[in-house]
């Protein structure tokens, strides 16, 4: 059994190592496509029938570049921070429950890398790590826009993730658990956790999209003051870590924002599908992985209608408008759950 | 003071009302506005598969034209190369001998004959000079490459082949004049 154990977990960490990797790669051609959509344009058409190739020519371009190190970069961090940048957004993928358990060959699978019971933690230690990566890989290249972006990114980072635990915190609160499988499994059917919590969402979503350096708060990159920030000295395929660690940050943050407020892989209906278990598990994923394209398809369409902001609207938004609004919302939540348990 | 057009606007600067200062119906509304542009019909044209239609009198690619039976009309008189604003065209010229009477219609011809396509702005005054009804603009384009060099086009491109005849009375007769 424990054989078949680490088996099932190993098949399912190659899985969604390739899945995250092929979402991201599609990603960056469907930001193209959706870019030029939205500005009247076609968009990359020429790689394969609609230039679905693109993303593998993309991809081979950048291998084929010349790998160059700044002669004063400190060459081991230069490595290491696209390195840390992938490794951090890889490795919350583990936490997701990406469906139901799956009943295959006389065996329950269960469709989650580490069950850990404190899921919710561990997601927000990981994407406070992930900041090193931008500050060594912006630190290392000893160049002064590189070292502009890394000192917004942290700065950004550490900003926001107050805003973001606080309203995750009122998930938690209502749902009774750190664990991300019981979040889900509070939200059956349609009882997401939106409809008591929208504004929650909203703290939260804006938030993610600071998380992940996403336009509007893509100051740590923005190509035209600090021509591509923290990546400015990168080339080559320590370049396209960065890039693509960047997209499989926001294919996870969709994740862990459709578990939270979206019910996960929970849909309508599901209850009808409780005598076959691998159908329900098939569907879930389906359906998880739909509010999951969704919520990224949002991410970019606001990356193209809204302007950057300013750093110090930026700051003032983190600080002086989201972290309020999150701490009212946390404090309301916490005297509604509590009457609602008769605490007092 | 009258407006001489309906343009004119009252600028105000009233304070934001709270629900201007959320901002969020705003940032709705430019989402909607990027939305529906998502959805539009697109008007670019791929150009190496599809190719817009070109005004009848669109001028373009050079030919150099045969008769009917097949000889260049062209006799290097060289009134293209002097009506050329551009300076363009180039050519030698040289006598026919008995035996080249199927190849060329006059008793000079071009021996190469050359136009400079970068040179070239395409006014089409060498077409009007021509007292031999030898070069003409067609609607066909001048093809991308690489080299400047390749720009140079000699009568191995500029002469139509004698059995696939360019086209060219598109342009001829819309324009002023009503022969070819």
């Amino acid at each position: 059994m424990e054989t078949f154990y680490w088996m099932d977990k190993l098949v399912l960490v190659v899985l969604l190592f390739l899945i995250s990797l092929g979402i991201a790669a599609y990603q960056t051609y469907f930001e193209r496509k959706l870019a030029a959509w939205i500005q009247d344009r076609v968009g990359p058409d020429r790689a394969g029938p609609f230039g679905i190739l693109q993303p593998i020519a993309d991809g081979v371009k950048m291998f084929m570049k010349e790998d160059f190190t700044p002669m004063n970069a400190d060459r081991w961090l230069f490595i290491i921070g696209p390195g840390i940048a992938m490794f951090t957004s890889l490795i919350t993928s583990a936490i997701i429950p990406w469906g139901p358990n799956l009943h295959l060959f006389g065996r329950e699978i269960s469709l989650q890398v580490a069950e850990i019971n404190i899921g919710i933690l561990f997601a927000f230690g990981i994407i406070s790590i992930g900041v090193y990566g931008i500050m060594i890989g912006g630190w290392a290249s000893n160049n002064k826009y590189s070292l502009f972006g890394a000192i917004r990114a942290s700065s950004q980072m550490i900003s926001y993730e107050l805003a973001m635990g606080i309203s995750a915190i009122t998930i938690i609160m209502i749902s009774g658990s750190l664990d991300l499988r019981a979040i889900v499994e509070s939200q059956h059917g349609l009882n997401w956790n939106i409809w008591y919590q929208p504004v929650a969402f909203i703290v939260f979503f804006i938030c993610a999209l600071a998380e992940t350096n996403r336009a509007p708060f893509d100051l740590p990159e923005c190509e035209n003051e600090l021509i591509g920030g923290y990546h400015t000295e990168y080339s080559s395929m320590k370049l396209g870590l960065f890039l693509f660690s960047e997209y499989v940050a926001m294919f996870v943050s969709s994740a862990i924002m459709a578990i939270l407020f979206f019910g996960g892989y929970n849909f309508p209906g599901m209850d009808a599908l409780k005598d076959n278990p691998n159908l329900l598990a098939i569907i879930g994923v389906a359906v998880f992985f739909a509010k999951i394209f969704l919520l990224i398809f949002v991410f970019m369409w606001i990356r193209w209608t809204i302007p950057r902001f300013r750093f110090d609207q930026l700051m003032h938004l983190g600080w002086k408008v989201l972290i309020p609004i999150a701490l009212v919302n946390m404090l309301i939540t916490g005297f509604v759950v509590a009457f609602y348990h008769h605490w007092f | 003071m009258e407006s001489l057009t309906n343009r004119k606007k009252v600028v105000s600067d009233k304070p934001m009302t709270f629900v201007e200062k959320l901002y969020i119906p705003a940032i709705l509304k430019g989402m909607m506005v990027t939305f529906k542009h998502i959805l539009k019909r697109r008007k670019t044209v791929k150009y190496p598969e599809e190719t817009r239609e070109f005004a009848p009198i669109y001028r373009g690619m050079h030919v150099l034209k045969r008769d009917e039976q097949g000889r260049e009309n062209c006799t290097a008189c060289g009134l293209c190369a002097v009506a050329c604003p551009a300076e363009a065209i180039t050519m030698t010229s040289a006598e026919r001998t008995k035996d080249q009477a199927h190849l060329y219609r006059e008793e000079k011809y071009a021996v190469t004959y050359e136009i400079n396509m970068l040179r070239c702005i395409f006014c089409g005054l060498c077409e009007e000079a021509c007292p031999k009804e030898a070069v003409f603009l067609t609607d066909r384009l001048v093809p991308t490459q690489f080299e400047r060099g390749e720009f140079i086009y000699g009568k191995d491109k500029l002469v139509e082949p004698a059995d696939s005849r360019i086209d060219i009375t598109k342009r001829q007769f819309t324009g002023k004049r009503t022969h070819v």
